[in-house]
């Protein structure tokens, strides 16, 4: 009888620590990946230091799907940057040049006017009620650089859900059952 | 080891650090380039130069622009955007500068060019400071790469200045 009992319980440890250490290398993975993301928007100094081009309206320079490498410095903006900014009251932030910028002789703060390249008018459609120009807080970052579509992983999951569900249950189900 | 999920796991990875690797190559190559473009600007007419209802200096003005961007492209770039826009000082602002027309090149055959035109963006000040005023208007492009670095440099002309009275 003790020999069963002794079989059971190596069978059962064996499990606990191969579960355990798969559950800590999942965790590493996460953060791991957590840390590159939260080091990148430190290095860059914007919230959001990658974003997605999710609209048509800088054809031909930036199509839908492309990646943009934003930066976050503290030189003053200038027109013809391209910038992303968040208007209050929209999520989604928009990646515009600037045509127009008035800053002050005393306090150095600016006024914005952006423009989409392909759009016939400027941003003042877009912004809040009663809004003329944006100001410094409510841009994110100046686009740096950029890569095309590699964008359209993320525009495919987002515009259909049920792929990124399939794509988690699929790694999930990779981290159980490999071996090691 | 040697499974077709492992196999293609490896080929993936491989074959996506090459093409990154690839884009940066592409994107450092833009640094041997040394461009040396040349512009003119010159300023036909003054069509208009009111007050609006709102207070704020409007003027509509017609320019000749002629340039030559060629030197900027590289086999890298995607397109050039160009764009002219006015700069000036005024007692409440430091600095203003408007955007007054903007083109985008998109090769290289197309870099040498000259054009009559309006002002496609109305030119409104914030206030009434234009009259008298003198401004500079400034060629900006921004080269835009196939992969990479966006870099973008101007050339400021000098010595424009607004009439002293509205018309």
């Amino acid at each position: 009888m003790g020999w069963i009992g002794d079989t059971v319980d190596s069978v059962k440890s064996i499990q606990i620590r191969q579960l355990l250490t798969q559950a800590v290398s999942l965790g590493m993975i996460v953060t791991s990946a957590l840390i590159i993301w939260k080091g990148l928007m430190c290095i860059t100094g914007s919230e959001s230091p990658v974003v997605v081009v999710l609209s048509g309206s800088m054809e031909p320079g930036f199509k839908r799907g492309d990646i943009l490498f934003l930066h976050m410095s503290k030189d003053p903006i200038r027109a013809g940057e391209i910038v992303v900014f968040n208007i209050d009251g929209r999520e989604i932030p928009i990646v515009h040049r600037v045509i127009k910028v008035h800053e002050r002789q005393d306090t150095g703060e600016v006024d914005v006017l952006t423009k989409g390249d392909n759009n016939y008018g400027d941003d003042r459609l877009l912004y809040a009620q009663g809004q003329l120009y944006l100001q410094r807080n409510h841009i994110m970052g100046r686009a740096v650089g950029f890569l095309p579509y590699v964008g359209w992983v993320t525009i495919i999951m987002t515009e259909k859900p049920i792929i990124k569900y399939i794509l988690i249950g699929a790694l999930g189900l990779l981290v159980i059952t490999s071996k090691d | 080891m040697h499974s077709f999920g492992y196999r293609l796991n490896g080929l993936l990875t491989f074959s996506v650090t090459i093409l990154a690797i690839m884009c940066a190559i592409a994107s450092l190559s833009d640094n041997l380039n040394t461009p040396s473009p040349s512009a003119e600007i010159q300023v036909m007419n003054i069509n208009w130069f009111q007050k609006q209802p709102q207070g704020n200096d409007e003027v509509s003005l017609t320019m000749n622009i002629s340039a030559d961007l060629q030197t900027l492209f590289t086999w890298n770039t995607k397109q050039l955007f160009i764009f002219v826009a006015a700069e000036y000082e005024t007692p409440k602002n430091s600095l203003n500068q408007v955007s007054l027309w903007d083109a985008i090149i998109p090769a290289k055959e197309h870099a040498k060019f000259w054009i009559h035109t309006s002002n496609k963006y109305r030119f409104v000040d914030q206030g009434n400071n234009l009259r008298g005023k003198e401004f500079n208007l400034t060629l900006h492009w921004h080269v835009m790469p196939k992969t990479g670095k966006m870099f973008a440099d101007k050339i400021v002309l000098t010595g424009y200045s607004f009439p002293e009275e509205y018309r």
